[in-house]
């Protein structure tokens, strides 16, 4: 695990206990209800990569762990209703300051999310963490530490 | 959010569609193996208007039977007779544009004045520039010495998958399907869930000018059918335009099938007026408000959309002033209106991700300086998908610089120096389109080359003529379509070195 010193962040006391760090990511009981339904429907469990950039870019994309394969120049943000939540640590540099709240919206995306034959798409609602949070945020992995582990 | 009453030209009609459109495999209309079909939602309503074939891996095998049956006659077709099709193609459009235009506006929502006047003409010539080149292009032959000869010559690649975004989703197939047919490939189109139907409408009127299985067209969800076209053994190179995430995994899949790709995946553009913009308040002048105003373009869902506007800091105020004047101005309503400037988001999904970044722009302290809401329109489009053209005025760390909000938002800052513009102009992970502005000589040649980023316009913007070569730096992806060089990303090349001494080497 290692402490992010972005330029948001201040390095933080590692003697925090998991429980009180703050999340980075937050999940809606109706986005819960969608993973409980992908989870009976797949062998395996579920992972989110956060994308960026054309069309259906800037949504978190959902595949069967392994499905994806994660890369050293990814972040692990802290597992979400029991999945792992990656974005690619150059998205992370822009994003870091702001907790994302995983949530459902009506509708068809395109991509290879699996949750799109529902009707359903994933998104991301977000909000600045407060300076007090920034000092007690869930730590990260780099994409080297989580494929090390 | 208030609801704004139209005021407006009637609609024109509504083309007729079938209830249902199959897939377009080996020259034939095939239903799905599995006989399901999905709604497609016109984002004018948000009401289902026809059905498309929900396609899975036993769809996409079957199209693959018949390109690559088909591949070994088209492959070998004269130069001559592919570029006979691909002019009688663009042809048949150019006599069906009107239904054409009115059927993709039902289909993406975008304003028929686009379709009409962009996105059409620009099919219609995209196949005609292939037409042509592929007339004039040439192998090459070089003489290593006396007796020594050798030929390199382009041969096609083979069956290819092609996966189509929904922004302009008859320009955006044209725009791989041209080449590939021009170079000698087959191909497999898989058109985006939100836009299936306009490319079965367009097939309809071509589906016979080639022949049986040389282009195919499938519908359906990327994990049921794009994931098992991309993924497939059997393509020999995957195209595709779409976002980041999707792109790197195709790349996983082609690098298991060691077969190569092209990508293009989005941007964050920005837009830069120099000072000199406001040196006179001129016809240039007013060219250039245009331009920053070019991001409700499409409705802001183009990969190039301006969405960073850069001003020099002692023309802000002039400058801005215009263009918050011409936002303003910019006539929302029923897309098939003939005065409408700017329609519906393509999806409901799409809708709610643009909101979300309204939320964050606001929370990160962005100031709002027109839009910022949902468009609210009355007259049958209370259920469509439309937003107000939105101008956020902030800083480039914040996330509305940052992220492609795919919408008729953009976010304006301002700079002190050229040398400080530059520095947040390539502030970004994207580098696929760009604009400079300016008067000065020497700017608009030092400041394009400056840009990290593919495509600079000089001058002006969103301007996609054939023959200038689209395509990003960084990580809007790579490959450069609108141009013969993409011909290329469709072929290998055949060396053959010919000796023409009779005497032996001597060494055995």
């Amino acid at each position: 695990m290692s402490c992010d010193s972005g330029i948001f962040l201040f390095s933080f006391n590692c003697g925090i206990t998991m429980n009180e760090y703050t999340p980075r990511v937050l999940i809606t009981e109706d986005a819960k209800t969608i993973i409980d339904q992908l989870k009976n429907s797949n062998d395996n469990d579920l992972m989110f990569h956060q994308s960026g950039g054309c069309c259906d870019g800037s949504s978190p994309m959902c595949f069967e762990k392994g499905d994806f394969i994660v890369g050293a120049s990814d972040v692990w943000m802290g597992k979400v209703y029991g999945c792992d939540f990656f974005m690619n640590e150059d998205q992370f540099d822009y994003w870091k300051h702001t907790q994302l709240t995983l949530d459902i919206v009506q509708g068809r995306g395109s991509s290879f999310s699996i949750e799109i034959p529902l009707g359903i798409r994933f998104m991301i609602r977000s909000r600045l963490f407060t300076s007090e949070e920034l000092l007690r945020l869930n730590p990260i992995m780099t994409g080297e530490e989580y494929l090390e582990q | 959010m208030s609801t704004q009453t139209l005021s407006q030209n009637k609609p024109v009609e509504r083309p007729e569609v079938k209830e249902k459109y199959d897939h377009f495999i080996g020259g034939k209309w095939v239903a799905p193996t599995t006989g399901e079909y999905f709604d497609n939602i016109s984002p004018i309503d948000g009401k289902p208007f026809t059905k498309a074939a929900r396609g899975n891996k036993e769809d996409v095998e079957l199209a693959l039977d018949a390109a690559h049956e088909a591949f070994k006659t088209w492959s070998k077709t004269s130069p001559a007779e592919r570029s006979k099709l691909l002019n009688k193609i663009a042809d048949v459009i150019e006599d069906n544009l009107e239904m054409l235009a009115r059927i993709e506006t039902v289909d993406n929502g975008k304003a028929l004045r686009e379709t009409r006047g962009a996105d059409l003409p620009l099919v219609i010539d995209h196949f005609r520039y292939f037409a042509g080149v592929i007339r004039a292009d040439e192998s090459t032959i070089s003489e290593h010495d006396e007796n020594t000869v050798s030929i390199a010559l382009h041969e096609p690649l083979g069956v290819v998958a092609q996966i189509i975004p929904w922004n302009f989703p008859l320009l955006m197939a044209t725009w791989k399907i041209a080449p590939a047919l021009a170079a000698g490939c087959c191909t497999i189109v898989k058109p985006a869930e939100q836009t299936p139907t306009s490319i079965m409408v367009m097939m309809e009127l071509i589906g016979d000018i080639l022949p049986p299985g040389v282009l195919n067209v499938i519908t359906g969800f990327g994990p049921e059918a794009g994931k098992p076209l991309a993924s497939s053994k059997r393509v020999a190179k995957v195209s595709f335009t779409g976002e980041t995430t999707t792109g790197r995994l195709i790349m996983q899949y082609a690098s298991e099938n060691l077969v190569p790709v092209t990508m293009e995946l989005g941007g964050k553009s920005p837009n830069i007026f120099m000072k000199s913009v406001g040196d006179a308040d001129d016809d240039y002048f007013d060219k250039a408000v245009e331009g920053a105003v070019l991001f409700a373009f499409n409705q802001g869902e183009v990969c190039t959309c301006p969405s960073r506007i850069l001003v020099h800091e002692d023309i802000y105020d002039v400058f801005m002033e215009k263009v918050i004047e011409r936002t303003k101005a910019i006539k929302m309503g029923h897309p098939l209106a003939e005065d409408t400037m700017m329609g519906a988001q393509s999806s409901n999904d799409q809708l709610e991700k643009i909101m979300s970044y309204m939320d964050i722009g606001k929370k990160e302290g962005a100031q709002i300086l027109c839009g910022g809401d949902k468009a609210g329109l009355n007259s049958g489009l209370e259920t469509g998908y439309y937003v107000q053209p939105t101008i956020f005025k902030g800083h480039n760390k914040m996330r509305v610089f940052q992220e492609e909000i795919f919408g008729p938002v953009t976010s304006v800052t301002t700079f002190k120096t050229t040398e400080e513009a530059i520095e947040i102009a390539n502030d970004t992970m994207y580098g696929l389109g760009a604009g400079l502005w300016s008067r000065d000589a020497h700017e608009l040649y030092q400041v394009p080359r400056a840009i990290k980023a593919g495509r600079v316009w000089v001058n002006c913007y969103h301007a996609y003529p054939a023959h200038a070569p689209f395509g990003g730096y960084k990580k809007s992806g790579f490959g450069r379509e609108n141009h013969l060089m993409m011909l290329d990303h469709y072929r290998q090349t055949k060396n053959m070195l010919i000796s023409y001494d009779k005497n032996k080497l001597g060494f055995f």
